[in-house]
């Protein structure tokens, strides 16, 4: 029965495209509307709750101290991990992560890493020995649809808010902090989906059903591009990747304004 | 002597690269179709030092049954690495970046089949990465798409692949492991289906203009369109030579009409 209902909401979805409208009355290239909360977390070192319309997750750090690896000896890592919890959506489910949950988790790590925005040898405390690793969780709360925007936008709030613990003789000292997690950029992730030969962005969970392709571009400021990422088994033009990137940096700097 | 560090490495030099490479040029690039004597359709590719195996199984159904689609064949690329195929040891678990590699490696051959003609079945295509140097998976998607083709499915158009990318400010064709290492390094994997251009295949990591992306993309298209004619001519040597051998064997008959004169001037 769900599946005759969802179904037609995809049907309707698709017509509506093609005639350049959407279900929920948004322009082609118009996100929903972002809000977002911070410091939803006392034990993170950094927190955000992001809602892009009904879509929710959730973002936490957390910096762990640790040993750099042996060709960065002087460098400290960051790790954004992405789970689809069963709370959001009754098509996910516990267990270990299937490949969609992955591919979202490492499409938002690369985004991030890939901007530079973090210097990896500020995350450094002593050259050899220790380094901070910071990771940044991400909990999905409600499916509506692109928990890859969602989820950077949480991320990259997240980091903004992050506060590097003291460190005393090699250990951390609980709820002192010595500064700020430094980010020379805000990197931004835009997703498409194509439908019926046509580019939206941010689709809702019903666009998604309805997609041929999905495109992601991520920003790491208004000039460079730092990540890709194709998914589905359509294809795209090279005009439709470039209306998607014109795109992405038109959206990505509004949004960046914002954070 | 000490490495020199990689800010101070030209990466292209009087035009040529580290490897003595022209920005535009591929890697030696070697194809074999039917290479797995069990299997539907196989392929191994020599790209560089990249060494890799495709094997493909099926169609056949689709099992446990809830996984079947009324609609169409469900196309299952898996991507693994040897243990070996790396500097270090890996662990053989197929870890997250091989699970996500398989996933839009299965997608990007699933546009090329007609996978629609297959209702509740499955195309098993298995990759296995013996040898590596950096574009691995664009190696072993045109492998995949050869074996593909040798196992006889019908398909829109093989899938041709290859790596394009940025290192010390050059826009370069098919990066190999030092190129990639370069501190201003982009790596574009690729790939399309050459008949249309149609992208499906790709992803990017590394700070990129756009002015830069629209000159990658250009060398990309054609880099692919150099690799199809590769993978064209490695099925035209399994098959290609079959249908001599047919035309061949028909050729008498066509003699038989001719007059005789004719022959003895031949």
């Amino acid at each position: 029965m769900d599946d005759v209902i969802w179904d037609l909401r995809v049907d309707s979805a698709v017509k509506l495209i093609k005639e350049g409208k959407r279900i929920d009355g948004r322009a082609l290239d118009e996100y929903r509307k972002i809000d977002i909360q911070n410091h939803i977390s006392e034990t993170a070192e950094g927190s955000a709750i992001v809602n892009l319309g009904k879509t929710r997750i959730v973002a936490g750090t957390k910096m762990i101290l640790g040993t750099p690896y042996p060709d960065s000896q002087d460098q400290g890592t960051i790790s954004v991990g992405a789970e689809l919890f069963p709370i959001a959506s009754p098509s996910f489910e516990f267990g270990p992560p299937k490949a969609a949950a992955i591919e979202l988790s490492r499409v938002i790590d690369r985004g991030i890493r890939e901007s530079k925005s973090i210097d990896f040898k500020d995350l450094c405390i002593t050259e050899g020995e220790q380094v901070w690793i910071v990771f940044v969780d991400l909990y999905t709360m409600n499916d509506d649809g692109n928990f890859f925007d969602a989820g950077s936008i949480a991320a990259l709030s997240a980091m903004l808010e992050t506060k590097i613990p003291k460190v005393e003789d090699g250990k951390i000292v609980k709820k002192e902090y010595s500064g700020k997690l430094k980010l020379s950029k805000k990197p931004l992730l835009c997703t498409f989906a194509k439908i019926a030969n046509k580019i939206v962005i941010d689709p809702t969970l019903v666009e998604e059903k309805a997609q041929d392709a999905r495109f992601s571009v991520s920003t790491a400021d208004d000039k460079h591009l730092c990540a890709f990422q194709k998914g589905e088994q359509g294809s795209f033009t090279r005009s439709e990747i470039d209306e998607c990137i014109e795109i992405a940096f038109k959206r990505g700097k509004e949004i960046r304004k914002t954070l | 002597m000490m490495a020199k560090k990689k800010d101070e490495i030209e990466y292209v030099k009087n035009g040529k690269r580290v490897d003595g490479r022209k920005v535009d040029e591929l890697r030696p690039l070697k194809i074999e179709v039917g290479v797995i004597d069990r299997a539907d359709g196989s392929a191994y590719v020599e790209w560089g030092q990249n060494k890799v195996l495709a094997a493909v199984y099926g169609p056949r159904e689709a099992l446990p049954k809830h996984i079947q689609n009324p609609y169409k064949a469900l196309v299952n690329c898996q991507y693994r690495m040897a243990t070996f195929s790396v500097p270090d040891r890996k662990n053989p678990r197929p870890g997250r970046r091989e699970i996500e590699i398989s996933k839009v490696c299965s997608e990007a051959l699933a546009k090329s089949i007609f996978i629609e003609r297959f209702p509740n079945t499955k195309i098993d295509v298995f990759v296995q990465i013996l040898d590596s140097n950096a574009g691995t998976r664009v190696a072993g998607l045109i492998a995949a798409s050869v074996a593909l083709a040798d196992a006889g499915i019908p398909m829109r158009d093989l899938v041709a692949a290859t790596g394009v990318g940025k290192a010390g400010g050059e826009i370069i064709l098919d990066l190999n492991k030092e190129e990639e290492d370069a501190p201003d390094a982009v790596d574009i994997p690729l790939a399309i289906l050459p008949g249309t251009e149609e992208i499906v295949l790709l992803q990017m990591d590394g700070l990129l203009t756009k002015e830069e992306w629209k000159k990658s993309i250009e060398l990309g298209i054609k880099g692919c369109k150099q690799v199809y004619e590769v993978q064209k001519e490695a099925l035209r040597k399994k098959y290609g030579e079959a249908e001599k051998e047919t035309a061949k064997a028909r050729e008498p008959s066509a003699k038989e009409t001719k007059p005789k004169k004719e022959e003895k001037v031949n």
